[in-house]
């Protein structure tokens, strides 16, 4: 716990010293991309001297000034496969990046959408030691939060407070400086898989770049495509990538629930390459091109060619009608959504106020999707696109890059996690000051 | 043989070294030194390989040496011609003569060559001029504006006189007394140096001027005064000249210089002494005794 808390304020130390340097590159890593965004901290708001957040939630600091996207390789289910190969598919991304901006980048974000997330919630209670909340008094509180079994091998990702109760009042954002006797906190702990993580740390550090913070696809592609009353109503994003499919759910503006399904994709497309015998290259060119969930009496007639390179001319003029496409892809998709629900309804979404669900995500692209979600996940389905930050390229603007842009407002603005607060310290040096003092009177 | 199939496509991504050498390129330092310190460094080799040709060096000495020379020699900054003049009263012909020996001119110089601070220095030097101005006039003439120093008495020094102006700087040597009838004499040790003291004594000398022959300064902290016929008056430390006014006035009143009166001491100003010739003493005597009955 403790070496976990030193980490995670390392990690901080060093986004407070790529702020000082002005570039920041955040780097998502996913199934079928890489994508890699550098970002310049040199907006009129930088310097502000109030805190919280500034005007259009604090991106008027940044904008992005290079950007690059590369096929992904060596990745499967949001998690590295093989290390070389990811390493290099990182590599081309940052290289392209830092061309495209002509700086060089020393501090990464990164986001990673895989490694099996567990959400749990913490609660912790902790007696004032004034009359007035102060940040001792809320490290005190945060550090009181049981530590629940998150089981060998596994590591802390997010831990952030979602609710302050002081005494008997509740849903407070920030109790400093309140007059109470109790303080109270419900805290959100994400963890991952470990060994997942520190392959991925690996790759990025083999890049000689230095790690300035990490986040989990499901948190950051919430934050940049769910709006505001979603998030503060109630709403939950689901990120549909390559490998994976990572949902968050959001309420009063924070993340209190993560999972991932771990399916995307890649598996409809794989789906595809194997029912049309197709190499996966084409089965990705025809789902994107000719792809859809919704078969129509249009969709029997219209013919596809799905070609090949065989030789033989009866296999390489193969063509298919799109129902037959549709009919591959759907089963697949049906079983993603309703794994999605399955989870929805484990943490229990049915008891928020607000049911909206936001797809995002390079697979949401899929023609007539949302309606199929709809009919699967409840009435209140939009597809959901990232928003727009200065500077971001027009390619790069889309729902497959919800994470990246997210990451980019994680990076401008990351909200308090436990190790922003002081740990109580006094614990030690009271009792020792206390054995000192007796010391004293005995031999005195 | 070959197969036609698409060649296998090439790996995007950078080598490491590849990406390393990228990162390199884009550190601000290294580009810096690139763009500004390469070209720089390129420049100092070919600089310092040219120059290491003794040569080259030389040509380049020569080139230089030529190009100042020939500015150097334009006629507009030619010096034909020196002119010296007095800034006030006239010069001898003498002195005219010095200032030209002394300047080590050989005209035409260039203007560039000339130093005229220590020209100035050198005018200067000479003992009968007290200040100098030098500057080339444009036409090309030096002109020296000398003050010349004016006598304004003769010192006595043993057997030499030498003659001083108002400042009590000796100016030179003058052979005999007779050709400069018209200056004071003064005589004694650091007489020169109350020069000023002893010049107001002349003034206020006034009837008895024709009478006095000069001033001797006494313990360099008085003056007597030796008239003709070898009378001396000994004037005090402490306001000579008002004692000496007292003497003017006193022998317009009672022609007590006209007497048979050798010294006047007046260095007590209370209590004037005057010390008769022998005649007169004598005669003293028979009057007193005549007077008195007693014969002193």
């Amino acid at each position: 716990m403790k070496q976990l808390y030193e980490s995670q304020r390392a990690m901080r130390n060093m986004r407070k010293a790529a702020m000082q340097r002005g570039v920041v590159a955040i780097l998502d890593v996913g199934t079928s991309k890489v994508a890699c965004l550098v970002l310049k901290f040199d907006g009129p708001e930088r310097f502000r001297d109030v805190d919280g957040v500034g005007s259009m939630a604090g991106q008027s600091s940044f904008r992005v000034i290079g950007a690059a996207t590369t096929r992904s390789r060596g990745m499967r289910f949001g998690e590295v496969d093989a290390m070389k190969e990811a390493e290099s598919a990182i590599r081309t991304a940052l290289r392209n990046a830092q061309k495209m901006a002509n700086v060089r980048v020393d501090h990464v974000i990164a986001c990673l959408s895989g490694a099996r997330p567990r959400s749990y919630g913490l609660e912790g209670v902790a007696e004032l030691s004034g009359n007035v909340v102060t940040d001792t008094d809320i490290g005190r509180v945060l550090g009181s939060c049981e530590m629940p079994d998150i089981g060998s091998g596994r590591e802390v990702l997010h831990a952030q407070p979602v609710n302050f109760a002081l005494d008997h009042r509740s849903g407070m954002s920030d109790p400093r400086g309140q007059i109470g006797s109790r303080l109270s906190t419900d805290m959100h702990l994400l963890t991952v898989d470990g060994h997942v993580l520190q392959n991925l740390l690996h790759c990025i550090k083999r890049c000689d770049v230095e790690l300035a913070g990490l986040a989990s696809s499901a948190y950051v592609s919430g934050i940049s495509s769910l709006v505001e009353d979603e998030q503060e109503l109630g709403a939950a994003c689901i990120d549909m990538g390559g490998g994976a499919t990572s949902l968050s759910i959001f309420m009063k503006k924070h993340m209190i629930y993560a999972d991932s399904v771990r399916m995307g994709g890649d598996h409809v497309t794989s789906d595809i390459s194997m029912g049309l015998q197709v190499p996966l290259a084409t089965a990705e060119r025809i789902k994107t091109f000719y792809g859809g969930v919704v078969a129509t009496g249009m969709d029997d007639r219209e013919m596809i060619e799905i070609g090949g390179e065989t030789g033989d001319w009866e296999r390489d003029r193969r063509t298919i009608s799109r129902a037959e496409l549709i009919g591959i892809m759907r089963p697949r998709i049906e079983e993603i959504l309703e794994e999605v629900r399955a989870r929805l309804d484990a943490a229990g979404f049915e008891h928020l106020p607000g049911q909206s669900i936001v797809l995002t995500g390079g697979a949401s692209q899929i023609p007539g999707l949302d309606g199929l979600a709809s009919r699967i996940l409840g009435q209140q389905v939009r597809l959901g696109r990232p928003l727009r930050v200065q500077g971001l390229p027009q390619a790069a603007t889309g729902p497959a890059f919800a994470a990246s842009v997210g990451l980019t407002l994680f990076a401008a603005h990351p909200q308090d996690e436990w190790w922003d607060f002081e740990l109580p310290a006094e614990r030690y040096p009271a009792r020792s000051l206390r054995r000192a003092v007796r010391w004293f009177r005995d031999n005195w | 043989m070959q197969s036609l199939g698409p060649a296998t496509r090439r790996d995007p991504a950078p080598s490491r070294l590849g990406y390393r050498f990228q990162r390199l390129m884009l550190t601000p330092g290294v580009r810096r030194a690139i763009r500004i310190g390469l070209p720089l460094m390129l420049l100092a080799i070919i600089v310092t390989t040219w120059f290491a040709n003794p040569g080259n060096r030389e040509m380049l000495q020569q080139r230089i040496e030529t190009i100042i020379s020939s500015i150097e020699e334009r006629p507009e900054f030619m010096v034909n011609v020196m002119s010296v003049e007095a800034q006030d009263g006239d010069l001898t012909p003498e002195l005219m003569q010095a200032i030209r020996v002394a300047l080590p001119v050989n005209f035409p110089m260039s203007s560039f060559d000339m130093d005229l601070e220590s020209y100035r220095e050198q005018v200067e030097a000479i003992p009968a001029v007290d200040q100098a101005m030098l500057r080339i006039r444009p036409g090309g003439i030096l002109e020296v504006a000398v003050a010349v120093r004016i006598p304004v008495a003769i010192w006595r020094q043993g057997e030499a006189l030498l003659l001083i102006d108002s400042s009590g700087v000796v100016m030179g040597n003058l052979s005999e007394r007779a050709s400069r009838i018209d200056l004071p004499l003064i005589a004694g040790d650091g007489a020169h140096s109350v020069i000023a003291e002893a010049l107001k004594i002349f003034e206020v000398a006034g009837p008895l001027a024709p009478r006095v022959r000069g001033l001797v300064r006494m313990g360099e902290r008085r003056w007597d005064v030796v008239l003709d016929r070898g009378q001396r008056l000994m004037l005090p430390s402490r306001n000579p000249i008002s004692s000496f006014e007292r003497i003017v006035a006193m022998n317009q009143a009672q022609d007590l210089l006209d007497r048979e009166v050798t010294v006047i001491d007046l260095r007590n100003e209370n209590r004037p002494t005057i010390r008769l010739g022998e005649n007169a003493a004598a005669e003293m005597r028979r009057i007193n005794a005549s007077v008195s009955g007693t014969g002193n």
